[in-house]
């Protein structure tokens, strides 16, 4: 009997503290800044254009192989009048969200810190009723960064591949 | 003929096959038993596993060495951290590697953290296998949440953490992780506490777990078992301390042994370990010194020499070893993962024939399985 009592003991001790328990869908808890949700492409709002090249270095560093990397002369750079330095540039993406495993590989190997893992709640929470709309393209992955959701690439202290 | 009774030897007898999983909520995965019972007396125990098979071990021999550190995590889901560790520590003995110090000390305070949560997980669980302990899953719950919580914020993710890389970490921990880990295992204390008071000395639970499934130590040491389940039988064997990878040797702790073998005596290593972990890792918080977290010089692409090598750690299941093959050049020629759980299950039949069907399922519940690991 006497441990049953200390049993009742303890749970009666821990109703008097504070509940921990987090109302999920009213309330988000803020997310730390290296959160990693799913990747997404950032977007150069200097330019006015992604700042993917499409050298598919990612996508060949990929462990799992869900993206798809198309790469186009730029239609912007200076030497046909426009205004960026890109000489060739994305023409389509597509990250399957459904395969990626969020191992954060691309970000590390992104040359151009043009891709980064979303760390916010939009990231979290991409519950859809067909794998299919799971498969991200170009304007899709963009548009968190193009609208001010995301502001800049969290840089990560001594990243493994250094040279 | 209805009215006339028959005699005894005229019935057929029949035992009774029980189907057990592979859904179901105390096979802790998809893990299914086929039991043959009869009556309430189980005689025999068919485990059939491999539900969860990904083939991560061949994956990884597609796989340069730094892609395979994702899969490592999930073939251990509630320790990644240990699992990766025993991956990266076997890339870096073939390498030749030198990890900074830093580096090794941070490894030693998540593995130490994961094991923590991972007990937590398993008092938890394994109060409701044991019966209507429904109360310490929540608790443990709310622990676990706390480290998973400073997991997120060191590597981003809360179970699939890809953070250790050969050679040292992906990047460095946020600048108030000493006082966040600090923060952490004032709850965990107070979480160990809760348990001890809710589980231990509760005559219930010790009735429904004290002499149940009986394993010697001689026949543990024979199906290979490690871990808390082989020390619950009074064998002192513990990689940490027999084999010290890390700077274990430098800290000062304890391994828990049981005397009886049986269920209880599993339990309460667990509980003893979980406060040894607690002080294994405010000794590491006195060792942390800044530094770098990596080698000076890491190639773009990491190769290794042709070799072999078996790196062995102690995760919070048992011993969790990675053989790996190498023939040159930047991948494993041939990846074993040794999983502690696979072995750890053999001994199930022996542990739960003879016992009641709903002890056979605290006997299931006491080895803390992971199916994961399990079938890899
Ligand atoms: S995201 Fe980076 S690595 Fe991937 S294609 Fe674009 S520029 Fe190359
Ligand atoms: S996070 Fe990993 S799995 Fe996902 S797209 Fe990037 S490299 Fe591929």
């Amino acid at each position: 009997m006497k441990g049953l009592a200390k049993s009742m003991w303890t749970t009666l001790a821990v109703f008097a503290r504070k509940p921990v328990t987090r109302d999920y869908p009213t309330y988000h808890k803020p997310l730390p800044e290296r959160d990693r949700a799913f990747p997404l492409l950032l977007w150069d709002k200097q330019i006015d254009e992604p700042f993917c090249t499409g050298c598919h270095a990612c996508e060949r560093a990929c462990p799992v192989e869900c993206m798809t990397v198309l790469m186009k002369d730029n239609p912007n750079h200076r030497s046909v009048g426009g205004n960026s330095g890109r000489r060739k540039i994305i023409d389509k993406f597509w990250i399957d969200y459904a395969r990626c495993m969020r191992c954060n590989i691309c970000v590390e190997v992104c040359n151009f810190d043009a891709i980064a893992m979303n760390n916010t709640w939009q990231g979290h929470e991409l519950s859809v009723y067909d794998r299919k709309d799971l498969v991200m393209d170009l304007g899709a992955l963009t548009s968190l960064s193009h609208g001010g959701g995301i502001t800049e690439w969290v840089p990560v202290v001594g990243q493994a591949n250094e040279a | 003929m209805a009215s006339e009774m028959l005699p005894d030897e005229e019935y057929e007898v029949q035992d009774l096959l029980l189907n057990v999983g592979p859904q179901h909520p105390s096979t802790h995965g998809v893990f299914r038993m086929v039991m043959t019972v009869d009556g309430e007396l189980v005689k025999d125990v068919v485990p059939y596993i491999g539900y969860l098979h990904r083939g991560a071990e061949k994956l990884c021999e597609t796989m340069d060495y730094r892609q395979g550190i994702g899969f490592m995590d999930r073939t251990e889901y509630l320790a990644g951290h240990n699992a990766e560790l025993s991956y990266v520590m076997a890339v870096e003995k073939l390498a030749g590697l030198e990890v900074p110090e830093r580096a090794q000390w941070i490894r030693m305070i998540l593995c130490e953290l994961n094991r923590l949560s991972s007990h937590f997980m398993f008092m938890g669980a394994f109060g409701i296998d044991v019966g209507v302990f429904g109360t310490p899953f929540i608790y443990a719950w709310r622990e676990r949440e706390a480290i998973i919580d400073l997991f997120e914020e060191i590597s981003g993710d809360r179970m699939m953490y890809a953070y250790f890389r050969p050679g040292g970490l992906a990047w460095d921990v946020p600048t108030n992780f000493v006082q966040r880990v600090k923060e952490v295992l004032v709850s965990s204390k107070t979480g160990i506490k809760d348990f001890d008071g809710l589980l231990t000395d509760n005559e219930i639970f010790r009735a429904r777990t004290q002499g149940i499934g009986y394993i010697s130590a001689e026949d543990a040491i024979d199906y290979g078992m490690s871990g808390p389940s082989l020390r619950g039988s009074g064998v002192p064997m513990d990689v940490r301390k027999d084999e010290p990878y890390l700077y274990y040797d430098q800290i000062k702790f304890e391994v828990p042994v049981g005397k009886n073998g049986d269920v209880f005596d599993r339990y309460i290593c667990r509980l003893e370990e979980m406060r040894q972990s607690v002080s294994i890792i405010e000794q590491c918080l006195e060792h942390l010194q800044p530094g770098p977290i990596m080698p000076e010089r890491m190639p773009r692409m990491l190769r290794t020499p042709p070799g072999e090598v078996y790196v062995r750690t102690e995760a919070p299941r048992g011993e969790y070893g990675v053989y790996l093959v190498s023939k040159g050049g930047n991948r494993p020629y041939r990846l074993k993962v040794r999983s502690a759980c696979l072995s750890n299950l053999q001994p199930l039949k022996q542990m739960s024939v003879g016992q009641y069907v709903a002890d056979a399922i605290i006997v299931l519940g006491s080895i803390d399985i992971v199916l994961s690991e399990v079938d890899r």
